[in-house]
């Protein structure tokens, strides 16, 4: 075994001091809105020669009308399947001449579509972002196509236990309101849409007042602005609102099982509905949920993983969104483990607000976890264009992202603990388990669940 | 286009790789240690893995969780283990540097104090739950195991995938723990880089106080391991999924070798995005596949090309197989065209501005220069290495998979639903891994 040996300077008796971290400002955003009510925004980021665009539209899977769920998402995935002359394959061909990166990206509130480009492209990357978001093709072939692609998807996921647990968890929470699916929809509701549905929903809701477009990168505003002008000038405009609010109603068991009898492990969430993006608690309850299970050091991540090693790991979210989003664990354990490791998330759920609150000491690791490497979180133009379409999404100021820091500092531990309590209800958890059911279920009655509803995966 | 940086060796053999960002107020932290599971031996699979987690859980001076104090120093931090290294890094606020540099010290030189039996035990059981969830109970998850054991001979270290048998992992010994981390964990094998906001004179002196002091270590013996494929072999799995997938594999050439960056070019424009040749036979005229891709896996011994594509409800592997192995032939006697080509290039120069984005965390300019000073020996090589990629010719990449996508020379693989062995490729021999 090697012994220490004295070496100048270095002292391992203990860990060395940490200097002052600069004060974060986040860069200028530059602000035009085209005359059909496209907003554009831009940020100056010159580190290397690149052009992100990221068009932000606010309809998203919560937008799909009851009963067509998943409509949203196949709508998004035709806008690349052909425009103008273009086939699917020849916009893919335009994307690859320019060596382009292009996603598209959907979530409950909000349709993203990305395009990222070597900057001497910015003209031709925008044109073809606006070609294939405004002018779509959206032909009866292509649907087709697409739509038994997205099936074919729905049939494999039957076997991936995160996705089961996802889609179960969100109707299990939401029922027939907006957030009671994730944007896949299902076999049931893809199976009878036509390309009328999409053509319609793109018309209503693909528009201009409804969506900013972001760039990050190596341009000038006015550039921007002018090339934006020419490709989406022409997008008709108006947009209608978003969708209904219906509200949640779901009442769901406590315990509640999807079986997949000889699994391994356990996919795991426990959960309730908890609060919109808007709360005036969201600082409070993102440096909560660090100390509960934000983060690597959690107490619940340390509990099943560090301690019990049941699990390659456990973490919470609150998922906050423009409506009530939801409070989730997710977890995957060890089979044999499952009744223990529910007893313990909803022990370490529970005694956050109760028994055990949340110390100074803690609070103060779960600051300093948010605050002290903040500025890495804007780095590369893609993660200061995303950065942005957030401002955009939930209109939030100009400055909120040079105010994070400060904002989050200046929590007390009472600031933290009376959001938690505000908007985490163990009373409420609803649990779900995708498992094995027999291997898992031996001591299920001792967690003062009630019996567990088995929720069969077709049901979803 | 470039890294730019300086390199200096300590006298216990450490590199140390310096480059400059003042972009972004973060100092990137990158340890590579150039051991994987090809170190390993047969029956003791599964322990650079395993040192991977063990490494966060505290050294002789600092005996506790890793994650604690540097996530409130405001860090990000993970590892990565392949077949041929392992990596740690950290990135950190630029004031936190000396944190990162005392915590990555300790731990390679003074381990050992700390790693207990207890710790292995819990550790093992951590791995053993990420093996179940990212293999076992995962659809398609055991591929690359049956794969990898077939493409290479019981004895090749590439033989076993790096999580590690279960009842290797289960069987090892606190002693044999100590042994690996002595004859892999030491500065003579490892190599540390710096990307980010630091002042060059200052953080060399740090890192010499530090590390300078930690015992050179005895020289790591490079392994030598062959493989070779003397004809096709058809194997298949059944396993909990939905629709049938086949992989084809072939072995190819090793990494940064003649024909790597070629292979890597053909495999995209053969099978990756909407462009490609097989997606658009397969998937969008004859829509008897859902999906199709193929990487080029280039490694410090050999590498292989693995190619997998899912058949659509009521297709078949073999329908698959045919068009696939129809496609490889046209590119083999015809080669690419001169699109695919300009577009092979200007994807490159593209993914080559993109690497140059970050300084930290998987992929980024630290992880880079480490990856060339480590595999190569030469961390120099970013714009030559991109130079491999704009020379390659429509001529060169047709010879390489003329040469080396060899129909009758390869692994073929079926996963197939249990029970459903009709979706096979015919006379296909079944597998175990467990």
């Amino acid at each position: 075994m090697s012994v220490p040996r004295a070496s100048t300077g270095v002292d391992r008796s203990r860990l060395p001091d940490l200097r002052p971290v600069p004060r974060f400002a986040f860069p200028a955003i530059e602000k035009s809105t085209l005359a059909n009510g496209l907003g554009v925004w831009s940020v100056r980021h010159e580190t290397v020669p690149l052009i992100g665009f990221l068009l932000i539209i606010r309809r998203g899977a919560a937008d799909d009308p009851l009963g067509q769920e998943g409509l949203a998402a196949l709508t998004a995935d035709m806008l690349d399947e052909g425009t103008g002359p273009w086939s699917a394959i020849d916009v893919h061909k335009e994307i690859a001449r320019i060596g382009a990166q292009f996603d598209i990206d959907i979530g409950a509130d909000a349709t993203l579509i990305g395009l990222t480009a070597l900057s001497r492209f910015a003209d031709r990357g925008l044109k073809l972002l606006a070609d294939v978001v405004v002018r779509p093709t959206l032909g009866e072939a292509d649907f087709v196509r697409v739509r038994q692609l997205r099936l074919n998807r729905l049939i494999q996921l039957r076997d991936m236990p995160g996705v089961i647990a996802d889609r179960a968890f969100a109707r299990l929470l939401y029922g027939d309101s907006p957030y009671g699916h994730t944007p896949l929809g299902s076999e049931r509701t893809l199976a009878p849409l036509t390309v009328d549905d999409v053509r319609a929903f793109h018309r209503r809701l693909i528009r201009p007042g409804a969506a900013t477009l972001v760039a990050v990168g190596d341009g000038e505003h006015e550039t921007i602005r002018r090339l934006a002008d020419a490709a989406f000038g022409d997008w008709a405009q108006g947009a209608e609102p978003a969708g209904d609010a219906r509200d949640t109603i779901a009442r769901p068991a406590r315990l509640n099982i999807v079986p997949r009898p000889g699994a391994s492990q356990s996919e795991l969430r426990i959960g309730h509905v908890a609060v919109a993006r808007a709360t005036p608690d969201y600082h409070a309850l993102v440096a909560a949920n660090m100390v509960l299970g934000g983060q690597h050091v959690s107490r619940i991540n340390l509990n099943l993983r560090a301690e019990k090693g049941i699990t390659y790991g456990a973490r919470t979210v609150f998922d906050f969104r423009r409506r009530p989003g939801p409070f989730a664990l997710q977890a995957s354990v060890d089979t044999l483990a499952t009744a223990l490791a529910i007893r313990e998330s909803i022990g370490e759920i529970a005694a956050i607000r109760g028994e055990r609150p949340i110390s100074a000491d803690e609070l103060a690791v779960g600051v300093a976890a948010l605050t002290r490497g903040y500025a890495r979180n804007f780095e590369t133009s893609d993660q200061i264009a995303r950065a942005v379409a957030q401002l955009a999404l939930y209109s939030l100021p100009d400055d909120y992202y040079s105010q994070f820091v400060p904002r989050v500092e200046s929590l007390t531990p009472d600031d933290v603990m009376g959001a938690a309590a505000r908007h985490l209800d163990p009373t409420r958890l609803t649990t779900l388990i995708v498992g094995d059911a027999d291997a898992a279920g031996q001591d299920f009655g001792r967690l003062n669940l009630g019996d567990p509803v088995v929720v069969s995966a077709d049901s979803i | 286009m470039n890294i730019s940086f300086t390199k200096h060796t300590l006298a216990n053999g450490l590199d140390v790789l310096l480059h400059e960002d003042h972009s972004c107020p973060i100092v990137a932290v990158n340890l590579w240690y150039h051991v994987g599971s090809k170190n390993e031996r047969p029956g003791h699979t599964g322990f650079a893995h395993l040192f991977e987690h063990l490494m966060f859980e505290g050294s002789q001076h600092h005996d506790s969780g890793f994650f604690q104090p540097l996530q409130a120093a405001g860090a990000s931090l993970n590892g990565s283990t392949s077949a041929d290294r392992t990596n740690y890094w950290e990135v950190v606020p630029a004031g936190a540097l000396e944190l990162a540099l005392w915590m990555e010290s300790d731990r390679m030189g003074y381990l050992l104090p700390a790693l207990t039996q207890e710790k292995l035990a819990n550790q093992r059981d951590v791995v053993l739950n990420e093996r179940r969830q990212n293999y076992e109970n995962r659809p398609y998850g055991l591929a690359s195991m049956a794969m990898l054991a077939a493409l290479f001979p019981p004895e090749h270290p590439y033989h076993w995938t790096t999580i590690g048998e279960v009842a290797d992992l289960r069987a090892a010994e606190l002693d044999e723990v100590h042994q690996f981390f002595r004859r892999y964990y030491h500065p003579a094998n490892a190599s540390i880089a710096l990307a980010g906001d630091f002042e060059p004179d200052a953080a060399l002196a740090l890192v010499r106080a530090y590390f300078e002091s930690i015992d050179a270590g005895a020289p790591v013996e490079p392994v030598r391991a062959i493989a070779s494929l003397e004809g096709e072999r058809r194997i298949r799995l059944e396993d909990r999924v939905e629709l049938p997938r086949l992989y084809l594999a072939w072995l190819t050439p090793a990494m940064f070798e003649a024909g790597d960056a070629d292979l890597d070019l053909a495999t995209d424009l053969l099978a990756n995005g909407k462009t490609s040749r097989l997606y658009r036979r397969l998937v969008y005229d004859e829509r008897i596949a859902t999906d199709v891709s193929a990487s080029q896996n280039s490694r410090e011994l050999s590498g292989f090309v693995q190619l997998a594509a899912t058949a659509a409800p009521g297709h078949t592997l073999a329908e698959l197989e045919r068009v696939i192995v129809e496609e490889i032939g046209r590119l083999a006697a015809e080669g690419p065209t001169e699109e695919e080509v300009a577009r092979g290039r200007v994807h490159a120069e593209t993914q080559f501005v993109f690497r140059l984005q970050t300084v930290g965390g998987f992929g980024g300019k630290s992880d880079q220069l480490n990856a060339y000073n480590v595999l190569l020996g030469d961390a120099d090589y970013f714009d030559r290495d991109l130079a491999r990629y704009q020379q390659a010719t429509g001529p060169s990449q047709r010879e390489m998979v003329a040469r080396y996508l060899d129909t009758d020379r390869r692994i073929t693989l079926s996963i197939v639903p249990r029970g459903r062995l009709d979706l096979a490729i015919p006379d296909s021999a079944p597998v175990d891994v467990s």
